[in-house]
């Protein structure tokens, strides 16, 4: 694992209207490595990944990439340097094909998918049965599998999922979380936005927790399992009796 | 009715109806990409008409030449329009949109009074539309077949398009979710010009074989097709481009046949289209071809 930081973010804030959903925060991912936000609902964690994507306007701050100032720049100007984000809720395209949804995700390319479709088929291979169907058509989990599939099809050095495990079966969880081991292990960064701290936690290399818009808490995914406070606030434990 | 008198009137029917096929996949383009209903539609036909005025009347271009500068000119008119009127709101409330499309609809009109006056012009001849042939005892313009004809191609070539291209793939994830097409890396922004492009050319070529069979052009000459291809878009199932084709045929046909049956009511043919309207509104909201769920305005 190399220690250059991918991404870089520093003193970054989002606000809508007059509410600042995101204060000053500043974190980063290295290359390679596994690193997950958590958070309460409404904490920011989406409103993060969102001004990285450059689909909101951060009110201050910088978001570097490989040293390279990202705000301002539009979403596809940024998508095509490498960096993609699986969107809160799927978002697949219901109108469009299985195979057309995963052709999309490589829309800024020009060369030749099909080493890549057969590989995303080869880590999901419920999406090659179903290449013909729409996607609006597909289960819950098989449009999380799409989702992260499309957003694979763009051969990211960056990877952001905002809570790819909402709404899914324990057993589907358990395959999108071993998808983003694998995923990595194959050489892409991941910043994981989750509600399944304990999941997410295991995963991580490193963690940062989010409370109402700032960065509360961070250490290694380790430390902050072991975390008393956060074993109340997010794993659902009791904290032992002192 | 003799059947050669039945069979004029078919061919007449088709034939107009194919005129409001080609204004009709404009207004059901952009609904489907923007979910706006662009009044300024008819409006850029309207001016398409006069740019063919000016370039053969006032500036005696040959018609090879006008053909292709006033499809043009029709192209940057309606980029034009989406920049100026549309673009700025992309992220404002639909009602916002519509108002300005409104706006926009009565500026062309009343800067088409202002700069052209409202004195009718004649539309330039182009004698291989006008030409008159006679078979058997059915006779008419050759515009009145090559209207169908070339619909016919548009349509196969935009479906192609649409379903088979990746420009085509853009336009469909574009009209269903902006932002996860920009997170795709898809500029909508090219995508929405896209779809005015051809929205506006197929208005010109429209003006072209309209001036051939109505030589008249005003500046209100846009509204009464407008509207009657914005409810061909609609009865087709808006969105969707051979719905808007079928729209504008059957209303093409049925107000012509209408008046060949019952002369009488000849005064009423502008109303039949709404009358269709009304209908299609209460039996099958969603028009013909539309699909079944709507989100839509
Ligand atoms: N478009 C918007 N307009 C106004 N307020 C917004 C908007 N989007 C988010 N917010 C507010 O910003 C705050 C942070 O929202 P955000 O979606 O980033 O939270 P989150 O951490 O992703 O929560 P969750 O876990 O529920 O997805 C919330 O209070 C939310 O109400
Ligand atoms: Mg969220």
């Amino acid at each position: 694992m190399s220690n250059e930081n991918i991404l870089e973010i520093s003193d970054l804030s989002v606000s809508y209207g007059g509410i600042q959903a995101v204060k000053e925060i500043s974190f980063s991912v290295a290359e390679g490595e596994v690193v997950t936000l958590i958070g309460a609902n409404g904490a920011g964690k989406s409103s993060t990944l969102r001004a990285i994507t450059g689909l909101e306007k951060p009110s201050q701050g910088s978001i570097r990439f490989c040293g390279e100032e990202l705000s301002g720049l539009s979403t596809d100007a940024i998508v095509e340097k490498g960096i993609t984000l699986v969107p809160e809720g799927r978002r697949v395209f219901p109108n469009l094909t299985v195979l057309e949804n995963l052709r999309i995700g490589a829309y800024m390319r020009r060369d030749d998918l099909t080493a890549d479709i057969e590989w995303v088929c080869g880590l999901f291979p419920r999406l090659k049965e179903r290449s013909w169907q729409k996607a609006g058509t597909l289960s819950g989990g098989e449009q999380q599998m799409l989702a992260i599939g499309r957003a694979l099809m763009s051969r990211p050095s960056v990877i952001m999922m905002d809570e790819p495990s909402l709404g899914l079966a324990p057993i589907i969880v358990q395959g999108v979380f071993d998808i983003i081991k694998e995923i990595n292990k194959q050489g892409v960064t991941i910043l994981l936005v989750e509600q399944n701290a304990n999941m997410a936690l295991k995963a991580a290399d490193r963690a940062y927790v989010m409370e109402t818009g700032k960065i509360t808490m961070s250490g290694s995914g380790k430390e902050l399992l072991e975390n008393d406070e956060i074993k109340t606030a997010y794993l659902g434990k009791a904290k032992k009796r002192a | 009715m003799s059947m050669d008198i039945f069979l004029q009137h078919l061919l007449n029917g088709i034939s107009v109806g194919s005129l409001y096929a080609l204004i009709a996949i404009g207004y059901t383009m952009v609904y489907g990409i923007l979910l706006l209903i662009n009044f300024a539609h008819g409006d850029i036909f309207m001016m398409a008409s006069y740019f063919m005025i000016f370039a053969v009347v006032d500036f005696r271009m040959p018609i090879w030449l006008a053909l292709p500068l006033i499809i043009l000119l029709t192209i940057v008119l309606g980029m034009l329009l989406e920049r100026s009127a549309y673009k700025p709101l992309r992220n404002a409330p639909r009602m916002s949109i519509m108002i300005s499309a409104i706006g926009a609809s009565y500026l062309f009109e009343n800067l088409a009074t202002y700069l052209f006056t409202g004195v009718p012009k004649g539309y330039p001849d182009i004698p291989w539309l006008t030409k008159v042939v006679n078979i058997g005892s059915i006779s008419f313009q050759i515009v009145t077949v090559i209207a169908p004809v070339l619909v016919a191609a548009i349509l196969i070539g935009l479906m192609a398009l649409v379903n088979h291209t990746k420009t085509g793939m853009a336009m469909r994830a574009v009209s269903k979710d902006f932002e996860t097409a920009r997170l795709m890396g898809i500029k909508i922004d090219r995508v929405i010009a896209a779809t005015f492009v051809i929205g506006s050319g197929l208005a010109a070529i429209g003006s072209v074989l309209w001036g051939a069979k109505y030589s008249s052009v005003y500046p209100l000459m846009g509204v009464m097709p407008g509207l009657k291809c914005f409810v061909a878009a609609v009865f087709g199932g808006i969105g969707n481009i051979p719905g808007a084709v079928l729209g504008g045929i059957v209303l093409g046909l049925g107000e012509t046949l209408l008046v060949a049956f019952f002369p009488g009511l000849t005064g009423y043919r502008d109303a039949f289209a709404f009358v269709v309207l009304i209908v299609m509104l209460l039996v099958r909201p969603n028009g013909l071809l539309g699909e079944k769920t709507t989100d839509k305005v």
